[in-house]
């Protein structure tokens, strides 16, 4: 007869099944853990830094000679939650078109970068802000107001997409 | 007039000890859990409230208070709500028959140090106390009317019930060595420390630890309160300071077991040397100070011994604890029994 030994008491030794030996082992290495350097990050003291490929709250980008987005919508047209709003408008200047109003509905945003990779302008991209904080539903709405960013602030993420895009 | 004093002495004494109690084994033993798992886990552990996050438990307990009382419809409304009360008024009780020092001698009068300290059936008192125990653990999970608390409460008594004999046949060695169920006399024989009782019962200690980790719950027979099988356990329908009162007795039974241990195997009170190596007088209060602080100290540092275990240990499976207590423990404890009898005689 050729049966495999394969009940837990049968694959055991004597030893093993003592428990108390193979206890202490265990217990050995839990006191050894307490020694060891910590993970923690203190965090509101100690900041966290993300590096350009981190996607967190989509910003428009904004150059010293005005906005670089022309309102086309396809930021609008390719988000899957539905957070954004564009209404174009004509100006005289050499892009005749910019957004009148742009909204994100930071409620419905889902991070996903679509926008930031469909923008043919690339005046859409994801910034490094992730601690979000909103009292009401009104205020997740954010205006052009604190969408426009200086582009000084966005270069890393620039730069990732130059060379990952 | 004489029976008031008595009375008004042992009031105080309550009140210092349940205080201390409640501080401490309470307090500290959740603080205690919560910074030992981080370490254990290379975290940091509550560091916010209080220094070293030492305020913690109470800022635990400030909110439990500050949360709705929630109570099921299909509960039973009155044992639901004793059933807390019976788990916490046990695990307090039972600090009535713990003495925490010598006695002191001020005049001609002997004080005790404990609420009740010379009672002369002691350990049979704790034993009985904590078989009553079970009782809120069992009410609880039955008046909640949920299906999940029903188990934890049945799992819990069924464990309990099992654990006690062997913990209770692991006794017999120690009262066997010391002849007699007094607490303050097993601690007494037990002086020095080439004297204390895990030196003449090493297999019986293993024995009683085993088994009063199954008798308070804790992992690796943490079964009770298993959560991915049971949801939380017998006080999954418990919220608020209710809740907070199961939780409370958790730890106030950890130092409990902590300090029967420490009394039965580990000398109690008694320092490691004879008192006159430090130049410390009988009954002087100075001893007795010494005495407390080293009871203490003991009781910690098995504190401390729970919560690593439970931070080491994984669970057992229900029918490896059954077979644990009733085909292993249980023999064993007979064997420790026979063994010590054995010993008594030859020595005399």
């Amino acid at each position: 007869m050729n049966i495999r030994k394969n009940t837990e008491a049968e694959r055991l030794n004597f030893w093993e099944k003592l428990y108390i030996p193979e206890i202490a082992k265990g217990m050995g290495l839990t006191f050894r853990q307490m020694f060891k350097p910590k993970f923690t990050r203190q965090y509101p003291e100690e900041v966290w830094i993300p590096t350009g490929s981190y996607r967190g709250r989509p910003v428009l980008v904004n150059e010293d000679d005005g906005e670089r987005c022309v309102a086309c919508g396809l930021c609008s047209r390719v988000c899957p939650a539905l957070a954004i709003e564009v209404q174009a408008a004509e100006t005289e200047r050499d892009k005749e078109r910019y957004p009148e109003k742009f909204e994100i509905n930071m409620l419905r945003c889902i991070y996903c970068g679509f926008c930031e990779e469909v923008c043919p302008e690339e005046a859409i991209v994801m910034s490094k802000d992730y601690d979000l904080v909103f009292t009401s539903q009104e205020e997740a709405i954010l205006g052009k107001d604190k969408l426009l960013v200086n582009i000084s602030k966005l270069q890393d993420r620039l730069e990732f997409l130059r060379q990952y895009k | 007039m004489d029976i008031i004093w008595v009375l008004l002495e042992a009031l105080i004494k309550a009140v210092v000890i349940l205080t201390l109690i409640l501080l401490f084994a309470a307090a500290l033993g959740v603080w205690a859990e919560r910074k030992i798992s981080a370490w254990i886990q290379n975290r940091i552990g509550p560091n916010r409230v209080g220094p070293f996050g030492l305020l913690q438990p109470f800022a635990d307990v400030f909110k439990l208070f500050m949360k709705e009382d929630l109570v099921p419809k299909a509960a039973d409304k009155k044992f639901h709500r004793i059933a807390p009360i019976i788990t916490l008024g046990i695990a307090i009780s039972v600090y009535a028959v713990i003495p925490f020092a010598g006695d002191i001698q001020i005049g001609d009068k002997i004080y005790h140090m404990g609420i009740a300290p010379d009672v002369n059936v002691g350990i049979l008192f704790v034993l009985a106390l904590t078989s009553v125990g079970v009782y809120g653990i069992t009410l609880a999970g039955w008046s909640s009317n949920n299906k999940y608390s029903l188990l934890g409460g049945l799992r819990s008594s069924a464990q309990m019930i099992s654990y006690e004999l062997s913990m209770g046949l692991a006794l017999v060695g120690v009262l066997m060595i010391a002849g007699s169920l007094s607490l303050n006399e097993i601690v007494g024989k037990q002086d020095v420390i080439w004297r204390w009782n895990v030196i003449f019962q090493p297999l019986g200690f293993l024995l009683f630890l085993v088994s009063s980790f199954a008798e308070t719950n804790r992992t690796p027979f943490d079964l009770p309160e298993a959560e991915p099988e049971l949801v939380g356990g017998y006080n999954t329908e418990y919220s608020g300071m209710k809740f907070g009162m199961f939780f409370l007795a958790e730890y106030a039974n950890m130092s409990t077991a902590s300090a029967i241990m420490v009394l039965l195997y580990f000398g109690g009170w008694q320092l490691p040397v004879p008192a006159e190596w430090l130049g410390l007088e009988q009954g002087s209060i100075a001893l007795a100070v010494a005495q407390f602080f080293n009871f203490m100290l003991k009781i910690a540092l098995f504190v401390f011994f729970f919560i690593w275990v439970r931070w080491t240990v994984p669970r057992f499976r229900y029918d490896q604890l059954m077979n644990l207590g009733w085909k292993v423990l249980l023999p064993l404890a007979l064997l420790n029994v026979l063994l010590t009898a054995i010993g008594i005689w030859l020595l005399k």
